[in-house]
């Protein structure tokens, strides 16, 4: 191409541009990775979007000092018991002081529909506390505690932040539990995907030809097919008595079994490209060694694709294991994921009572938001050459 | 004998406004075009060549905007209205009291009225790239007639006869099928026949053709180019060609502009810049072709010593400054190089003439 | 355009063949056979099964017969009689039961569909032209949102709002008068009044995903030099907008029906699951529940079928529009 003739010259023959052409050559050819994160950076959304993610998946390590309960502690006395606003000061004599409390529950009974429903109590104060000991637990399940961050400062009392379901568990901390779940099974199904993507991706470019169509087609049949119904179908089929754990990772691996072909073609595609792309060759003419070569252009380009596909796909994952769980077909307690969370909200009846209920579908939202933004500015920042 | 001025550009800028600064395009830029005459634009990749063209019709791509100067258009009255007719000659006989009228296509709304009545009628294109440059989607018949059931009052099978007819002179065999094929049914060559075609059938009274042949093989190269020179006797209108190649310049300009990063270096007639030469930069741009004359295997003007410099970091003074041989310090870095008149038509922008 | 019409159908046999040998792994997952399965539903009604019914039974499914040959068995009744087994759960023939949800549920998709494409395309035109202005910002934060909110989610809330603010119910797809009344105009009338409830919310995914498509295409497209040609020859902005890189993008647009079928599909049966619609979806999260196998695989066979049949026409649509493949 004439276009780039000028710029090949060697450049001795530089004369007295020639400080200024050296500047301008270490800047565009010495980091691929910073190239990236300066446009990485750029982009507003993607950045807020990479901080709730880190966020989300540092609750999800912390879950058991982060919630005030359990989410399996069962108070039958406190059904369906709504949100207990925090405040942090308190009104004394002497003014407004440091001392976060909430407002007890007192109990009404609707005489029509002979219910009883819990009202917040102005009258009543519970004190919270930070660092409290509370329930006890097993931090990843190693070692024994019962710190936890925030909680009612008295055990016997409960406090729930966010209210509570039908058995008067607490709703924020199953929250909190299911981040671990909701988000883990989001990466993990990635991984599964992404490993069965390259094996069958990497098996399709290399040996080509019919293994290549063949597993093409079945990309193309696992595509065409209505994902809900057919997870739903193997979903069902995962034996009732099988323990927690191992439903976990039957969810994971049917999700993961339909999830792997945009993956594969992903892998494929950049495999392929690979070879041909212009600016490797630029690289050779400009006489880089073939390592230098691969290293700055080739690598950052490759991976950071498949970063980003990855990223991209994380939220079906999430949006696939919610509906699951909160269609009955997925996990079930006492694992907690948000799907299963937002399962004690399927009938009108129950979110009517307690709209609290569909907080968890907030969760989903606010992780599936930053998973996305986060994976546009990756993808967008592993293309530096185009604008 | 001089012929009527068809346009005559005054002190353009097109700039681009992007996030990263300002890309001075085209920075103040003047020539003249006439009629019936070749005009030829040289110059490195990236000197505003196709910029400078696109300003003419206002087509320039968005950030671009056009922020000074003029494009003055001396419309030539046509001998019949109905956009198909032959151009009169305009003042060749009358002097000074002309019978066109002046329009100012710089100063137009680049999505108005006034303008779209030129483009594809009074002034027409066609690029570099043919195969991008046509819709994949729309029958070769539908592209053509399209401007001329804009311009035009024809109807239908009359736009269509007109197609073929044009298809046939531009040199593509059994004209009548090729109205319902694709674009990609087509070779190189024929697309770009295709182009001219396109750009031929209002009978514009300027064909602007940038970097027309960069995309085919030299035989076609060849082939339409001879093929623009029969055209342009026939039609009679004027051509301004971008180019890369000097060889090309020899063999079809009348007149010659050479630019640089966005100015003109120097221009005049074809036989003053090939053998006498002024500016530092056209200098070296002949020498690097090895023997002039036999330039059929496509020199490229890009083989002078050193780096275009890019567009954000402008040098002070002259641009050439950096490269030129004749770099005279304290004067070529301070001063910008004003248009040194040498004769009529002729001019050149380098301080080693001033005092002239 | 009649050969590419013929490779496509022929392409579709081994894709139809491997949707039902999925629908029948799907039978054969679960545990214990579907004898014993339906003598232990009866048996908990208090019902009995007499011998020579469980005999005949046996002797129809193939069962006690090696897999391929309950396999055939299955797809002859199928590919013959129209049958596609028993439905334990509803003493009935599935087949009785799968066409008139089926209906249902097509109707709900195709008009999720054109809901979708009739939203999508302007706003995705719009967002295009006008690149990075307020409404474009505007139309890109909503198409985020609407791809991370789960559309049952978005069901749940739709069904709260108008229970509690206006004291009404959104679920279901007629109003009583019409729930078992035969097919007469007011029956159709009241359907597409009740419609676009949940059209709206399967559409909301899709919509937004074809917005961001459709945006990124005429960005490439309005980029490309045949733009700047037809430009050049006079043509006012609108006209050469539509008339080509419009056009062009509507080809991929076009194209996209092929994968946003199955998720309107799956949107449609977890939506009517939630707001309780006699589509398909009810029927079969209460067969995978109840483990009502021949029932639940014809439901995901049939759907499957129904999706690979649009995207068949989704292609010939495309071919259709674009000379290229057409002509391939
Ligand atoms: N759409 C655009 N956006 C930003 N900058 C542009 C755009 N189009 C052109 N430019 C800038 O304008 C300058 C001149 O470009 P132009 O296309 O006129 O060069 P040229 O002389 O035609 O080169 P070539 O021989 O490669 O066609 C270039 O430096 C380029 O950076
Ligand atoms: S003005 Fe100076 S630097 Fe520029 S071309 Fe002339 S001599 Fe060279
Ligand atoms: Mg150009």
């Amino acid at each position: 191409m004439a276009v780039t003739d000028a710029k090949t010259l060697p450049p001795e023959t530089v004369s007295p541009g020639a400080a200024e052409t050296e500047i301008e050559s270490s800047v565009s050819v010495a980091s691929q990775w910073q190239l990236m994160w300066w446009k990485f950076r750029k982009h507003r959304m993607a950045m807020a979007g990479g901080v709730v993610t880190l966020i989300i998946y540092a609750i999800a390590i912390f879950v058991e000092f982060l919630s005030p309960s359990s989410p399996g502690v069962i108070r039958a006395d406190y059904t369906w018991a709504p949100p207990q606003r925090l405040h942090f000061l308190r009104q004394t004599e002497e003014g407004m002081r440091w001392d976060p409390y909430v407002n007890g529950y007192k109990v009404e009974i609707d005489p029509e529909a002979l219910k009883r429903t819990f009202v917040i109590d102005e009258e009543q104060i519970v004190d919270i506390g930070f660092f409290v000991r509370g329930e006890p637990y097993k931090m990843w399940g190693l070692w024994e505690s019962d710190l936890h961050l925030v909680g009612s400062t008295d055990a016997e009392v409960p406090v729930y932040f966010l209210g509570a379901d039908r058995m008067g568990r607490d709703l924020l901390s199953s929250m909190i539990y299911g981040t671990r779940v909701s988000m883990s099974i989001g990466l993990l199904g990635v991984f599964l995907s992404f490993f069965l993507g390259i094996l069958l991706g990497g098996i399709s470019g290399f040996y080509g030809g019919t293994t290549d169509n063949l597993i093409q087609r079945i990309i193309e049949f696992i595509r065409s097919i209505p994902t809900i119904p057919l997870w739903m179908g193997l979903a069902a089929a995962l034996p009732t008595d099988w323990p927690p754990l191992r439903i976990y990772f039957g969810i994971t691996i049917i999700l993961s079994f339909i999830g792997w072909t945009g993956l594969a073609r992903v892998v494929r595609g950049r495999f392929l490209s690979l070879r041909t792309e212009d600016f490797v060759m630029a690289a050779r003419l400009d006489g880089a060694s073939e390592l230098t070569t691969i290293w700055r252009h080739m690598v950052p380009s490759f991976f950071s694709h498949i970063i980003a596909s990855l990223t991209l796909s994380i939220p079906g994952m999430i949006l696939a294991e919610t509906s699951l769980s909160f269609l009955g077909l997925g996990l079930r307690r006492p694992v907690v994921s948000w799907g299963v969370l937002l399962q004690e909200a399927q009938n009108i009846r129950s979110v009517a009572t307690a709209p609290w209920l569909l907080i968890p579908g907030l969760a989903v939202l606010v992780a599936v938001l930053a998973l996305n933004f986060l994976g546009d500015g990756l993808r967008d920042a592993a293309d530096p050459y185009n604008r | 004998m001089e012929s009527p001025v068809l346009i005559e550009i005054k002190n353009l800028k097109t700039h681009f406004f992007l996030d990263e600064g300002t890309v001075q395009a085209v920075n103040g830029v003047d020539f003249t075009i006439h009629q019936h005459k070749t005009l030829c634009v040289v110059g490195e990749s990236g000197c505003g060549k196709s910029v400078t063209a696109r300003s003419i019709l206002q087509i320039v791509d968005q950030p671009g905007r056009i922020v000074e100067g003029e494009i003055l258009y001396h419309r030539p009255f046509r001998l019949s209205a109905a956009g198909n007719g032959e151009w009169t000659s305009g003042e060749t006989g009358a002097n000074g009291n002309s019978t066109t009228e002046i329009i100012d296509l710089a100063a137009l709304d680049p999505r108005g009225r006034e303008i779209r009545a030129i483009r594809g009628q009074d002034i027409s294109m066609i690029f570099q790239e043919p195969m991008t440059s046509l819709s994949p989607i729309h029958t070769v018949g539908n592209q053509i007639t399209e401007a001329i059931k804009l311009h035009t009052d024809m109807l239908d099978d009359e736009a269509d006869e007109h197609a073929v007819e044009l298809l046939r002179r531009v040199g593509i065999p059994r004209p009548e099928e090729r109205l319902g094929t694709y674009p990609f049914e087509l070779s190189g060559g024929m697309r770009q026949r295709v182009m001219i075609a396109m750009a031929l059938s209002c009978n514009p009274a300027l064909l602007i053709a940038d970097e027309p042949t960069t995309a085919v093989d030299v035989t076609t190269q060849a082939q339409i180019l001879e093929l623009l020179e029969e055209l342009q006797d026939e039609y009679g209108m004027a051509i301004m060609l971008i180019t890369h190649d000097l060889g090309v310049v020899a063999e079809m300009a009348d007149d010659v502009v050479v630019m640089y990063l966005g100015q003109v270096a120097e221009r005049g007639d074809v036989d003053s810049i090939f053998h006498d030469p002024k500016h530092p930069y056209t200098q070296s741009l002949l020498k690097s072709i090895p023997r002039l004359g036999v330039s059929r295997n496509r020199q490229r003007l890009d083989s002078i010593r050193g780096m275009v410099p890019d567009p954000y970091n402008r040098p002070s003074g002259c641009m050439f400054g950096p490269r030129c041989d004749h770099f005279m310090p304290g004067r070529c870095d301070a001063i910008s190089p004003p248009a040194i008149p040498l004769g009529p038509g002729r001019e050149v922008h380098c301080l080693l003439y001033e005092d002239e | 355009m009649l050969q590419f019409l013929l490779r496509r159908l022929l392409y579709m046999v081994p894709t139809l063949l491997a949707i039902s040998i999925v629908a029948f792994v799907i039978i054969q997952l679960p545990p214990g056979d579907f004898l014993t399965t339906m003598v232990a539903a009866m048996a908990a009604q208090d019902e009995d099964m007499d011998q020579a019914a469980m005999a005949a039974l046996e002797e129809q499914y193939g069962l006690g017969q090696p897999v391929h040959i309950q396999y055939l068995k299955w797809m002859q009744g199928i590919v013959t009689r129209g049958d596609f087994g028993d439905s334990f759960g509803w003493n009935k023939p599935v087949s009785e039961l799968v066409w008139g949800r089926l209906a249902l549920t097509f109707v709900l998709s195709l008009a999720s569909l054109l809901f979708v494409w009739v939203v999508a395309f302007p706003i995705g035109i719009y967002s295009a032209v006008k690149q990075y202005s307020i409404g474009d910002y505007f139309a890109t934060f909503i198409g985020f949102l609407g791809l991370a909110t789960p559309n049952f989610l978005l069901a749940l809330i739709l069904m709260y709002i108008a229970f509690k603010f206006f004291n009404q119910s959104v679920g279901g797809l007629f109003s009583p008068e019409y729930q078992e009344a035969p097919w007469t105009w007011g029956r159709v009338a009241d359907l597409f009044a009740h419609l676009w409830v949940p059209v709206v919310i399967i559409g909301t995914a899709g919509t937004a995903s074809l917005i961001r498509i459709m945006r990124a295409n005429l960005l490439d497209e309005l980029r490309k030099p045949y733009v700047v040609t037809a430009r050049a020859k006079g043509l006012p902005e609108w006209r050469l907008l539509f008339k080509y890189p419009v056009r062009v993008a509507l080809n991929p647009f076009v194209s996209t029906v092929g994968w946003v079928l199955p998720t309107l599909v799956s949107g449609a049966a977890i939506v009517s699951i939630v707001l309780s619609l006699p589509t398909t979806g009810p029927l079969l999260i209460r067969a995978l529940l109840q483990q009502d196998m021949y029932l639940a695989a014809s439901f995901i066979m049939l759907l499957s079928i129904l999706t690979v049949i649009g995207t068949l026409v989704s292609d010939l649509l495309l071919a259709w529009l674009d000379p290229r493949i057409r002509m391939e």
